[in-house]
C-alpha cells in the first residue's frame, strides 16, 4: 500500500537519523588550511553532485591555491569578489549529513573582520572547530577565537592541528601544541576540548582514523562531532515563551504564536506575563497539526490561555515560579559590529527575543583585551571589540541571564538612523530589581501643575547651524509667551556650559552626553509643569530622538531653525565661523563636523527668507493648533 | 472546474483542519520547520506589507505549507505574488490557479507589459535577456508598484555558492540592490527588520534546508507538486544534450527536429524553453526522493540560466533577481 511505500521511502531518506542537527563553527587564521577542511568535509560525505566536481576542478586549475591538484577551498568561496582576491570575507553557511545526524557549519573567515562574522557564526553554534596550522602553532589569534567562541556559549571545542603531513605525522609537535593550546585557555571553562592530529588535503583523521598516524587513538574529526550535544536549548531549563505575533482570526480564537526557547510547558500549567505579572491557566496549545498536550523548547506553537489577559508582542510567557527578572537595567557583555564607535549615552534600539525598546549604554565599566584576557579602561567601543557595560532600557523587559538562557539573554543594537545591527550583547545580570525598587511617587503630579498653569508643559527643541537663528527666535517665543502669562524657561546653549556642562568639551562624545544632560534636564522642567524652550546645535538624529523619547507623546516638538550655510558664515553673530576657518576651533558643526538636519520637523522655519518675528510666530501658532496653550 | 481540482481542493480541506498528519517528523526536519515558522511570524510582526513570491515549484509548495501552519488558525496574513513570463508550464500555471482557487488565496500575477511589448521571450531573445526582463526588472515592477516592504523567497543556501553567505533577512536599497559585502550580522534568531521608506527585505525562511530536506518534508506532510515533478510520457526534443519539452505551438522546431514522447520529469521548473528535463521512471513523490538521494547531478545544471557565466547568479541578485 502506498502509505507503507511511503514510510519506506523516509525511513531512507532519513538518514540523518536521530542525531538531529549539529551546528558547528569554524576558526582559524588565513591559510590553516579552514577551506580546505570544509570542503573536505563536504566531499568526503558525499554532498557534491558529480557536475559540481567538474566545475572544481576546472576552477583549481584557474585559482587553485593547491598546485594543480583538487582545491577543496573553492568550493566554499561563494562570492566573486572573494574568488578574485583569495579570501573568504564573510560568513557562510554549509550543510552535509552522515549516516548518524546532520550539520550546519557557519564558515568564518580567519581575517580582519574575523571577531564579529566568527560571533555571529559562534551564536548558534553547539560546538566549535580551532584549526591551527601545525608548522605555524598556537598563535595570538588562536588564543583569541578560544575566546569568542566562549564568550558566545559554545562549550565544545575542538583544536585540529592541520597539516601534520608537513610535519612529518610527528606526535612530539603535536604533544607539545595541545599542552601550549590548554595552558593558553586555561581560565575558560569549557565542558569539553578535545584536540586532533588532521591533515585537511590528505584526508587523515577527518573522516576515518590516519594509517599515518598510529600513535592517535582518538575519534577522527567526523566521528567526534557525530557524539557531541546537537542543541543549544535547554529543555529541562525554565519555561520561556517570547511571543511574536497575536493569532486572532475572529471573535472566537485568540492566541499567542511564538517559539518555546526554554523548558517546557503542559496544558494545565499555571503561566506568568513578565511584566503585567498577570498569571492564568494554559488551556490549549494549538498547531496546525492539531492540538498538543505539551511542548518544549525549539517547538514553535500557538498558547491559548484560560482567561482574556493583556498581552502583546514583546511580552515572554513563563512558568508561575522560576520568572524571568522584569528589569530596564542591566549589564552585559557588548561586541560592538559597528563602522561608527558605541557612545555611552546615544539611543538605539535594543532587540531582544521579541522585544524591541530604545536603550543606551549607561556606562561603560571596560573594555576587554582578547589577547590577554584582561580588562583595560575604555570610553568608547570601536568596531569588534568587546566590553562589559550597563545598559539601561526605555521600560522594562523580560531577561534572563545569557548563560541560563540564551535567547531572553541576548540582543543585538540597531541604530535608529542607518538601521544597521551595529551591537551584539549577552546579559550578565540584572542592575536593579525593577520588582522591588519604585519610582517614588508624589501626589502632586505633572498633570496638576500643569493644570494651575493652565497650559500644556511641552519642549520646543531649537536646532539648526550656529548663526541660524535659534537663540533669537526662542528668545522672541518665550517673551510673547511670557507677555501671554505662561510658565516658561529657556535652557541655552552657551549658558548651559558654563556651569551644568562646564567639564564637557567638543568631541563627538562629549557632544552627546552635552545634550543627554540638556535633555534630562528639560524633562524636569517639563515636568514642574513649564513650557521649555532650547537653542542647541544638536548636530546628530539619535540625541534628538533619544530627547523626544524621554517625553511623552506630543510634548516634544522639533523646531528646525534652517539657514543655508553661507548665510550663517555670513551672519556669524559671534566669529565662530572666522576662527574656525583660521583653524582656531576644531569639530565645528557645518564646518568640519557634520549636521544630520532632521527628516521630519514639528515645525520648519527657513530664516533666509523670514524675519525672527515672523518665525516666532509661527512657533506661537503651531503651538496654539497643537492645543499646547491651553 | 479548474484543473487538479480534486487533489487541491483536498489538500485545502485537510489544512483548514488542522492537519491529519500520519507520518512522525524526523527531529532535524521539525527543527527547520520551527524555524521556518518563526522567521515567517517575526515578518507578520514587523512589516506593514509583506508578500509571499510563489513559483509554483516543490520549494514554493513547501514554504507556502510552512505559511499555512505558521497562522493557522488564521488565514495567511498577506498575498501571494507570481511573477509570471508567458512561457510557464501550461500545468504550472493551471496549478497555481486552482490552488488560489481551494484555499481562496490573495493571488497577484504580474506580467512585464514593456517586455510583453517588446516580444522578449527565451527563443528569440537568448535566455539571459529574457530572465533580465521578465523575471528580474517584472519582479521589481511587482514590489514597487504594491509596495510591498518584505518579500518571501524560496531559496535555500544549498542551492547555490553566493547563496551561502546571504542573510536570512536580506536587505535591498531601494533599487532592489543587494550588496554582498555590506550585510547586517545576523546572530542567534534575532533578525534586524528595521528599514526606511522604499527599501525592502528579501526573506529566506528555507535558508537552512537541502533539497533532500524539501522531499522528505514533502513526504512527510504529503504536500502535493505539480505533476511536472513526476515521470510521464512527454514530447520532447533533444538540443545541446538537453532535453526540452515541447509545452505547447510556441516552440520553434529547427530543420529535422521531431518531438519524441519519452517518459521524463523536471527537477526545477520554470520558462519550459530553458528547463531541461530528465529520463526517469519516477512516477511518485517517493520514488522521486530515492532518485534524488542516488542522485549525481546538482539541481542548477537543470536550469539553463546559470550556465551563461561563472558567478552569474552572483550578478543577477545585485540587480535584484531573486
Ligand atoms: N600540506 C598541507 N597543506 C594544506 C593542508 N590543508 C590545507 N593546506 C594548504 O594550505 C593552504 C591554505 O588552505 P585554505 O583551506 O585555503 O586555508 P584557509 O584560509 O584557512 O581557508 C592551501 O594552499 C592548502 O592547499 C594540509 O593538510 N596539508
Amino acid at each position: 500500500m502506498a502509505g507503507q511505500a511511503r514510510a519506506e521511502a523516509i525511513d531512507r531518506l532519513s538518514h540523518a537519523g536521530e542525531g538531529g542537527v549539529l551546528r558547528f563553527v569554524t576558526c582559524g587564521s588565513v591559510d590553516d588550511g579552514k577551506s580546505t577542511l570544509i570542503g573536505r568535509l563536504l566531499h568526503d560525505s558525499q554532498l557534491l553532485f558529480e557536475d559540481q566536481i567538474t566545475t572544481l576542478a576546472a576552477e583549481s586549475k584557474r585559482h587553485g591555491k593547491a598546485g594543480g591538484g583538487i582545491d577543496y577551498a573553492l568550493l566554499l568561496d561563494g562570492l566573486e569578489a572573494e574568488r578574485e582576491q583569495g579570501i573568504t570575507i564573510d560568513v557562510a553557511y554549509r550543510y552535509f549529513a552522515t549516516a548518524k545526524r546532520k550539520f550546519i557549519v557557519a564558515d568564518t573567515p580567519g581575517h580582519e573582520q574575523y571577531t564579529r562574522n566568527m560571533a555571529t557564526g559562534a551564536s548558534t553554534a553547539a560546538a566549535a572547530i580551532l584549526l591551527v596550522d601545525a608548522r605555524k602553532g598556537i598563535r595570538e589569534q588562536t588564543r583569541r577565537h578560544a575566546f569568542i567562541v566562549h564568550m558566545m556559549g559554545v562549550r565544545h571545542i575542538i583544536l585540529a592541528v592541520n597539516k601534520m603531513d608537513s610535519v612529518e605525522w610527528a606526535q612530539g609537535r603535536f604533544d607539545a601544541l595541545h599542552a601550549e593550546f590548554m595552558a593558553a585557555i586555561a581560565s575558560l571553562d569549557f565542558d569539553s576540548v578535545t584536540a586532533i592530529p588532521i591533515s585537511a588535503r590528505e584526508g587523515d583523521n577527518v573522516i576515518a582514523a590516519s594509517p599515518a598516524m598510529p600513535w592517535y587513538n582518538g575519534p577522527a574529526l567526523l566521528a567526534h562531532l557525530e557524539t557531541l550535544p546537537a542543541t543549544v536549548r535547554d529543555v529541562d531549563g525554565p519555561f520561556r515563551f517570547p511571543v511574536q505575533w497575536v493569532n486572532r482570526p475572529d471573535q472566537d480564537f485568540r492566541g499567542f504564536s511564538g517559539t518555546v526557547v526554554s523548558g517546557s510547558v503542559r496544558v494545565g500549567d499555571s503561566v506568568t506575563v513578565a511584566g503585567s505579572g498577570a498569571s492564568a491557566v494554559l488551556a490549549r496549545i494549538v498547531t496546525a497539526d492539531g492540538d498538543r498536550e505539551a511542548a518544549r523548547a525549539g517547538e514553535a506553537v500557538t498558547l491559548v490561555l484560560d482567561r482574556e489577559t493583556d498581552i502583546a508582542r514583546g511580552d515572554v510567557i513563563s512558568g508561575a515560579r522560576d520568572r524571568p527578572e522584569v528589569t530596564d537595567q542591566f549589564a552585559a557583555k557588548l561586541l560592538w559590529m559597528g563602522e561608527d564607535a558605541l557612545m555611552p549615552g546615544r539611543s538605539y534600539l535594543l532587540k531582544s527575543g521579541t522585544a524591541t525598546v530604545p536603550a543606551s549604554v549607561s556606562a561603560l565599566k571596560h573594555r576587554i583585551d582578547i589577547n590577554t584576557y584582561q580588562p583595560v579602561p575604555a570610553t568608547k567601543l570601536e568596531l569588534n571589540e568587546i566590553g562589559l557595560a550597563n545598559l539601561s532600557l526605555s521600560y522594562p523587559i523580560a531577561t534572563d541571564a545569557y548563560d541560563a538562557v540564551r535567547e531572553t539573554g541576548s540582543f543585538i543594537l540597531i541604530d535608529r538612523f542607518t538601521n544597521q545591527t551595529v551591537g551584539a550583547g549577552m546579559i550578565e545580570f540584572g542592575l536593579r530589581r525593577a520588582q522591588n525598587i519604585h519610582r517614588q511617587a508624589f501626589d502632586v503630579t505633572k498633570t496638576d501643575r500643569a493644570r494651575i498653569k493652565a497650559q500644556k508643559p511641552t519642549l520646543l527643541w531649537f536646532t539648526g547651524l550656529s548663526g541660524a537663528g535659534k537663540s533669537t527666535v526662542a528668545n522672541l517665543v518665550e517673551q510673547q509667551l511670557a507677555r501671554a502669562g505662561h510658565h516658561t524657561y529657556t535652557l541655552d546653549g552657551d549658558n548651559v556650559r558654563h556651569g551644568l556642562n562646564r567639564d564637557l568639551g567638543f568631541t563627538e562624545a562629549d557632544r552627546v552626553e552635552n545634550i543627554r544632560r540638556v535633555g534630562e534636564v528639560a524633562k524636569l522642567f517639563v515636568d514642574a509643569g513649564l513650557i521649555v524652550t532650547t537653542a542647541f546645535i544638536s548636530p546628530f538624529r539619535s540625541e534628538r530622538q533619544a530627547v523626544r523619547d524621554l517625553l511623552e507623546q506630543g510634548e516634544f516638538l522639533e523646531v528646525f531653525v534652517d539657514a543655508p550655510i553661507e548665510v550663517c558664515m555670513e551672519r556669524d553673530p559671534k566669529g565662530l565661523y572666522e576662527k574656525a576657518k583660521a583653524g582656531e576651533i576644531k569639530n565645528f558643526t557645518g564646518f568640519d563636523s557634520p549636521y544630520e538636519a532632521p527628516d521630519n520637523p514639528d515645525i520648519h522655519l527657513e530664516t533666509a527668507d523670514l524675519s525672527p518675528e515672523d518665525a516666532a510666530a509661527r512657533v506661537i501658532e503651531a503651538l496654539r493648533k497643537l492645543g499646547r496653550l491651553g | 472546474m479548474s484543473a487538479f481540482a480534486d487533489t487541491l481542493n483536498a489538500y485545502a480541506a485537510r489544512a483548514r483542519d488542522g492537519g491529519t498528519r500520519v507520518q512522525a517528523m524526523p527531529a532535524d526536519l521539525a527543527a527547520l520547520e520551527a524555524e521556518s515558522l518563526h522567521i515567517m511570524r517575526e515578518v507578520a510582526a514587523n512589516f506593514a506589507n509583506p508578500v509571499m513570491l510563489y513559483s509554483i515549484g516543490k520549494d514554493s509548495a513547501v514554504m507556502l505549507h510552512l505559511a499555512l501552519k505558521a497562522f493557522y488558525p488564521s488565514p495567511l496574513p498577506f498575498p501571494l505574488l507570481h511573477v509570471d513570463t508567458t512561457w510557464k508550464f501550461t500545468d504550472m500555471i493551471k496549478w497555481r490557479d486552482g490552488l488560489a482557487d481551494a484555499f481562496g488565496f490573495d493571488l497577484r500575477v504580474h506580467v512585464n507589459p514593456d517586455g510583453l511589448a517588446r516580444g522578449i521571450n527565451p527563443f528569440a531573445s537568448g535566455s539571459a535577456l529574457h530572465t533580465q526582463v521578465m523575471k528580474t526588472e517584472a519582479l521589481r515592477q511587482a514590489l514597487d508598484a504594491n509596495r510591498f516592504d518584505a518579500a518571501f523567497g524560496g531559496a535555500r543556501r544549498d542551492e547555490e555558492k553566493s547563496r551561502a553567505k546571504e542573510r536570512i533577512f536580506s536587505f535591498r536599497d531601494r533599487h532592489h540592490g543587494w550588496d554582498p559585502r555590506n550585510q547586517r550580522p545576523e546572530l542567534w534568531s534575532l533578525y534586524n527588520t528595521r528599514i526606511h521608506k522604499g527599501e525592502s527585505i528579501r526573506v529566506f525562511p528555507l535558508s537552512n534546508w537541502t533539497e533532500l530536506d524539501i522531499w522528505r518534508y514533502l513526504l512527510v506532510e504529503d504536500i502535493p507538486v505539480v505533476p511536472l515533478y513526476l515521470a510521464a510520457p512527454r514530447p520532447v526534443v533533444e538540443r545541446d544534450g538537453t532535453l526540452l519539452m515541447v509545452d505547447d505551438n510556441r516552440f520553434p522546431l529547427h530543420d529535422g527536429e521531431t518531438p519524441q514522447t519519452r517518459k521524463v520529469r523536471f527537477r526545477t521548473l520554470g520558462c519550459y524553453p530553458l528547463t531541461g528535463a530528465i529520463e526517469s521512471e519516477a512516477d511518485t513523490i517517493e520514488a522521486v526522493a530515492l532518485e534524488m538521494l542516488a542522485a549525481r547531478t546538482s539541481e542548477r545544471s537543470g536550469r539553463l540560466i546559470d550556465k551563461d557565466e561563472q558567478g552569474s547568479m552572483e550578478k543577477k541578485k545585485r540587480e535584484g533577481y531573486f
